[in-house]
């Protein structure tokens, strides 16, 4: 009785509900590191038909083995890559009935350039001695012009950013409805400024 | 037996009930902070940066593979080319297949066709062997594939 008095036990019992709060908080809070990149579909190992297409629909990019690029055999710098790609996508110089083929391109209508950006094409031509860093940084810049270009459109169609939009697409938690609803506004986007990108070997031909 | 009990009087045991919440709490602090590595890697991977990145979730359904120079201390026994790991080991171009071939069918039948290849490429490297393993991933129809990179907010 004496040593009770003395030293009272100090009460364990909330101890585990402590222990549970924080784990709790921690699971929470915690986020899990993920890899990030840029992705990309190769096209199949199948020998496609020979297309023809009219030269002004093709940017022609060359990553030269000094890393130097080279677009419609011009050198330009890599930052104004982008710049270049959203001038050629949003061109719309192509003529359909009289009237212009794409209504929503805000570019300089050059006929010299591509008719509509589901024609234009981007042709990426890179050498085996250029470095990968900056192989990347030419994908990504090409990406970058289509992004811009697509969130363009997207605020202007649906006042809402591409990129949101795909992210609640894929988010688990959107119901299928709105899920539904997204999946169409995104592939309209898409549909507007398709990415097409080609690593393959374009042929000149004096036909067209 | 008198010096006894006096010493029992005075040194009264010390409770271990909350013992097992400390070892509880420290186990959760070490379950948080610890992050899994999966692979060493013997190539150096310094990945390049880039603005326009997705993520790359759903880990089951990707296959990294490697590709850079040998680290310093491997040098020796390696030479100085770049070279590709897959898992845990260092692969020749033509050995690739055999290790992709053996990763597609470790995986889930009903995921096979939506397998992405993570390429995990040094930024010094050459795009050269990069090409050659992309025309590979062609043959064997992983189509899907992520330039793996660091994500450079600029």
């Amino acid at each position: 009785m004496g040593r009770t008095r003395e030293n009272p036990e100090v009460h364990a019992g909330s101890m585990a509900d402590i222990a549970f709060l924080l784990l709790i908080f921690f699971l929470v809070t915690t986020t899990i590191e993920t890899d990030m990149g840029l992705d990309r579909k190769l096209p199949p190992d199948i020998d496609t038909p020979v297309i023809d297409l009219y030269e002004r629909n093709v940017l022609r990019i060359i990553l030269n083995k000094n890393d130097e690029l080279l677009v419609e055999d011009e050198v330009v710098p890599i930052t104004k890559l982008k710049q270049v790609a959203i001038n050629f996508l949003d061109n719309g110089g192509g003529l359909k009935e009289g009237a212009v083929s794409c209504t929503y391109c805000m570019g300089d209508r050059n006929p010299e350039s591509s008719d509509n950006p589901q024609k234009a094409i981007i042709s990426l031509n890179s050498d085996r001695n250029a470095t990968y860093g900056t192989y990347v940084e030419v994908q990504d810049q090409i990406s970058a012009a289509y992004n811009a270009l697509r969130e363009r459109e997207s605020q202007r169609l649906f006042n809402k950013s591409f990129s949101s939009m795909e992210d609640l697409y894929y988010a688990p938690e959107t119901s299928e409805a709105s899920k539904a609803v997204l999946k169409d506004q995104i592939e309209e986007i898409r549909s507007m400024f398709p990415m097409k990108l080609s690593e393959a070997e374009i042929q000149h031909s004096n036909q067209l | 037996m008198a010096t006894f009990k006096n010493q029992t009087r005075h040194v009264p045991a010390i409770s271990t009930a909350s013992l097992p919440d400390i070892v509880f709490m420290l186990l959760f602090f070490f379950m948080t902070v610890t992050t899994m590595k999966d692979t060493d890697l013997f190539v150096e991977n310094q990945l390049p940066s880039a603005s326009e990145v997705s993520k790359l979730d759903k880990k089951d359904r990707v296959i990294q593979i490697y590709v850079g120079k040998p680290k310093a201390e491997l040098l020796s026994r390696y030479g100085t080319e770049p070279l590709i790991q897959v898992g845990e080991k260092i692969v020749q171009m033509d050995a690739l297949r055999t290790y992709l071939l053996e990763e597609i069918s470790k995986r889930p039948e009903e995921l096979r066709n939506y397998l992405t290849v993570s390429l995990k490429a040094d930024k010094e490297v050459k795009v050269g062997i990069v090409t050659d393993i992309k025309k590979e991933l062609q043959q064997l129809n992983l189509l899907k594939i992520n330039y793996t990179s660091i994500e450079d907010p600029s």
